[in-house]
């Protein structure tokens, strides 16, 4: 173990904003890519509801 | 023998990308926590630069990622320039935002660490300006895309230009080596022992994976998210989405 203390190692020896500004935006990145990318999907996938409800109305209107 | 052109159908990738993308992801998260544990609390403080060093263990991961999806979305290219499958570039543009990220990463946690190392953020040394260069050629490979209205001419204009860009690829890693670089040399290579100690190399090997992982997952991810994008017109994808 490294660490007497927990602020022992949020100092990180002095070196906390290097250290912390490094893992944070990390972080930071790696959780907000995979949620983009998730509502990208369902962006793209409400957009094709959408396109085929559309198709239903026209293909109804068409036979009425 | 399989037959791996089925796999090449955006219709068949589709679900199969599904059902990968939370094994990749759930090997991420279990590998970088295992990682940041090996990270900050089995490995010792550097003699030499103290807590700061503990930097390495996400710079290192993003800089190989960095370069390696380069690679790949190159790879991917150049199969789709060949067979001139669709897959193949929907992969390669799949892969460059999360390059992108990778690189600027890899300059970010760079130059945090340059800061009380080397005494400066930036230094327009080979190893750090190639790196930039990747970081412009992801953005220009995203630009020109989105800036080519017909996807196939897209496709194809920012295939070549990632098989050009892939000559950046060695600069970048032999930078330290051709010039004389602030950057230090490679501390990990393939003929010889790592020139670290073996539970901060381990600590390192074991957040690339994590990092690798991740990116497996998101690339998967963001190519279903292309494939119902650009698979608009086709009656499957209807199918897919409404399911």
């Amino acid at each position: 173990m490294n660490w007497g203390s927990a602020a022992e190692f949020f100092a990180m020896g002095g070196y906390a904003p290097y250290v912390w500004g490094s893992y944070c935006v990390v972080a930071l990145c790696m959780i907000i890519e995979p949620v983009a990318v998730r509502a990208r999907r369902r962006a793209a996938a409400a957009r094709l509801k959408a396109l085929e409800g559309a198709a239903r109305r026209t293909a109804s209107e068409a036979a009425a | 023998m399989i037959n791996w052109f089925r796999f090449s159908s955006p219709q068949t990738f589709y679900p199969l990308a599904g059902r990968m993308v939370p094994w990749f992801a759930g090997a991420a998260a279990i590998l970088a926590l295992a990682g940041l544990y090996l990270a900050f609390f089995v490995a010792p403080t550097d003699a030499q630069q103290g807590e700061s060093y503990r930097i390495i263990f996400v710079h290192v991961p993003a800089s190989w990622m960095s370069m390696f999806i380069y690679l790949v979305m190159a790879g991917w290219a150049a199969i789709g320039l060949v067979f001139n499958t669709r897959l193949s570039y929907m992969m390669a543009a799949a892969l460059a935002p999360t390059g992108a990220l990778f690189a600027f990463l890899s300059l970010w946690t760079g130059a945090l660490w340059g800061k009380p190392t080397w005494g400066t953020y930036w230094v327009w040394d080979a190893r750090l300006t190639s790196e930039l260069v990747l970081l412009f050629l992801y953005i220009g490979v995203m630009a020109l895309h989105a800036a080519i209205d017909d996807t196939r001419r897209a496709d194809k204009a920012c295939a070549v230009l990632a098989l050009v860009g892939a000559v950046n690829i060695p600069i970048i890693y032999f930078s330290v080596q051709w010039w004389n670089t602030l950057h230090q040399g490679a501390s990990v290579s393939v003929t010889r022992a790592p020139s670290m100690a073996a539970v901060m190399f381990a600590g390192m090997i074991v957040m690339v994976f994590a990092f690798w992982a991740y990116s497996i997952a998101v690339a998967l991810a963001r190519a279903r998210a292309i494939i119902l994008e650009r698979e608009r017109h086709s009656g499957w994808a209807h199918e897919l989405a409404a399911a």
